[in-house]
């Protein structure tokens, strides 16, 4: 009778899907790593994802990135500007879109807009049956829909946070121009100077582990929808909630790891 | 040959096979009918491993499967085709693409040769124009007969319908029952999961009929009609 009343409870049943989420992209991921590098690849498959979440991506994410970039700007700008520290903005935007706003930005949108899109398309492949078709004629669906998928985010994030850095700067740049009115050249040349390889890398360097910790849980999602199109629907939602969770929480450790390696270094 | 023994399943509290055994010999077509919920299509995709037993053995041509995993069913699905209810098309890729994939997975057959077996394929279902389309492009019975045409790519031995027939106007049902007499045949066993019991009647060799979680009559066309108890007629009939 207790035990039926304490399975029952709300915290129960989180605790149970809590570590059913972890020990099903626990096995995924073994799966994943084990078939990517003893099986073949289909890179084809590839190729057409990473123009799916990379080329496609591009509008939102340089939109984000520029918008941030000219956001961080003026506000520095307007802040500093009552301390007569205006100068210092170029420094301060730099730094702050490389070694967080850069990754974190882009990986979110990433997230809502690819992770979204995994879990839905693969979440309707397995209500239509067509997952089920890919195994009855003897073949692997995580080797055509998932590997790819991941494989893609894997390669794409990262190309896309390199570009969202430089775009975010280059908005940072207009608005210290326009309405800063600072010189460019000198913007340029204070990024230039204050900007180190491990700043660079600190933030760079993220984006692999965010890919991961998106296309894994959005394909994992996907697969394990059940009972119909609603819920594709939920799968969608815990995709993009989950993806952008791990993303944020994944990212403090993160800093906090080139942090101790920038102090040992 | 195809042969289950003793098959049970549950599905959270409710035992839905209780004991389910049956055997299929090369060349026959047996019907598996009983109404919505006896677990029919849970048979059908057990025996190609897309669902697990809890207990009992299935043989496929002497070998037993259900211990088997996902990489040691590769060879028994290539040669065991399924017909999935929807066609289960894959609508990213064209018709085209539908049929090359079992054949450029599993073969090392240049892209003439596949491209000539699409053609004879589609011409052989009176489908030569749909190469370039996308299922979503197809009516209902076409994405039927496509999806029949793309698991007899690889020539199985063995093919498993799930209601094959199913929504379709008479005409695209008559072409349905066609083709799979045509396959019969060829010598090819099959299993067909149906609530259309003209087709059964037209295609099947004998029929098993599960009421109740098990095997509640097995027999040819002929001893149907002959049944004293009447429980297959009383389903067809809609009484039972």
């Amino acid at each position: 009778m207790i035990h039926a009343l304490i399975a029952s409870t709300p915290l129960y049943l989180f605790i149970i899907e809590i570590l059913k989420f972890f020990g099903g992209i626990g096995v995924l991921s073994f799966q994943l790593l084990r078939d990517t590098f003893k099986g073949k690849v289909y890179w084809k498959l590839v190729v057409e994802q990473i123009f799916q979440v990379g080329n496609r991506s591009l509008p939102l994410v340089v939109v984000t990135a520029i918008s941030t970039g000219m956001v961080m700007s003026l506000q520095f700008g307007l802040g500093l500007e009552k301390f007569g520290g205006k100068l210092y903005v170029p420094k301060l935007v730099s730094l702050i879109v490389l070694r967080e706003m850069g990754p974190v930005f882009t990986s979110l949108m990433v997230a809502a807009r690819v992770g979204a899109g995994f879990a839905s398309e693969i979440g309707s492949m397995v209500v239509t049956q067509q997952i089920d078709a890919i195994r009855a004629m003897g073949t692997s669906p995580l080797k055509t829909i998932v590997i790819p998928r991941v494989i893609a985010t894997f390669v794409s994030l990262p190309l896309l946070v390199a570009l969202t850095n430089v775009v975010s700067n280059f908005g940072g740049l207009l608005v210290g121009y326009s309405e800063l009115k600072l010189d460019p050249n000198f913007y340029v040349l204070k990024i230039i100077q204050t900007v180190t390889l491990m700043d660079y890398f600190s933030g760079f360097l993220k984006s692999f582990v965010f890919a991961l910790c998106i296309a894994i849980p959005s394909c994992y999602f996907g697969l394990t929808v059940k009972n119909g199109t609603k819920e594709v629907g939920m799968a969608t939602t815990k995709a993009v909630v989950v993806s952008s969770i791990l993303v944020l929480v994944s990212n403090f450790f993160l800093s906090k790891l080139f942090w101790i390696i920038e102090r040992l270094t | 040959m195809i042969e289950v023994k003793n098959f049970r399943k549950s599905f959270g509290s409710k035992e839905v096979h209780k004991g389910i055994t049956f055997s299929v010999k090369k060349g026959e077509c047996m019907g598996l009918i009983g109404g919505s919920g006896v677990g029919k299509s849970v048979i059908l995709r057990s025996l190609i491993g897309l669902e697990k037993p809890d207990s009992g053995e299935i043989f496929i041509d002497g070998e037993e499967i259900t211990r088997y995993k996902e990489n040691d069913l590769v060879e028994i699905r290539k040669k065991v085709a399924y017909v999935f209810q929807g066609g289960a098309l894959f609508d990213s890729m064209t018709v085209y693409e539908n049929l090359a994939y079992p054949l450029r997975e599993h073969t090392k057959k240049s892209e003439a040769e596949i491209k000539k077996m699409i053609s004879d394929q589609l011409g052989e279902f009176g489908l030569p124009a749909a190469e370039g389309l996308y299922p979503a492009n197809l009516s209902g019975g076409m994405q039927k007969r496509v999806g029949l045409a793309r698991a007899l790519m690889m020539q199985p031995k063995w093919i498993l319908y799930d209601e094959p027939t199913a929504g379709l106007d008479p005409s695209n049902t008559r072409k349905i029952q066609e083709h799979i007499l045509k396959l019969k045949a060829t010598g090819i066993t099959s299993i067909l999961v149906t609530h259309d019991m003209p087709t059964a009647f037209a295609v099947c060799d004998k029929m098993s009929f599960i009421l109740d979680g098990k095997i509640a009559f097995e027999g040819s066309l002929d001893e149907i009609h002959q049944d004293k108890s009447g429980i297959v007629k009383k389903f067809i009939d809609g009484e039972g």
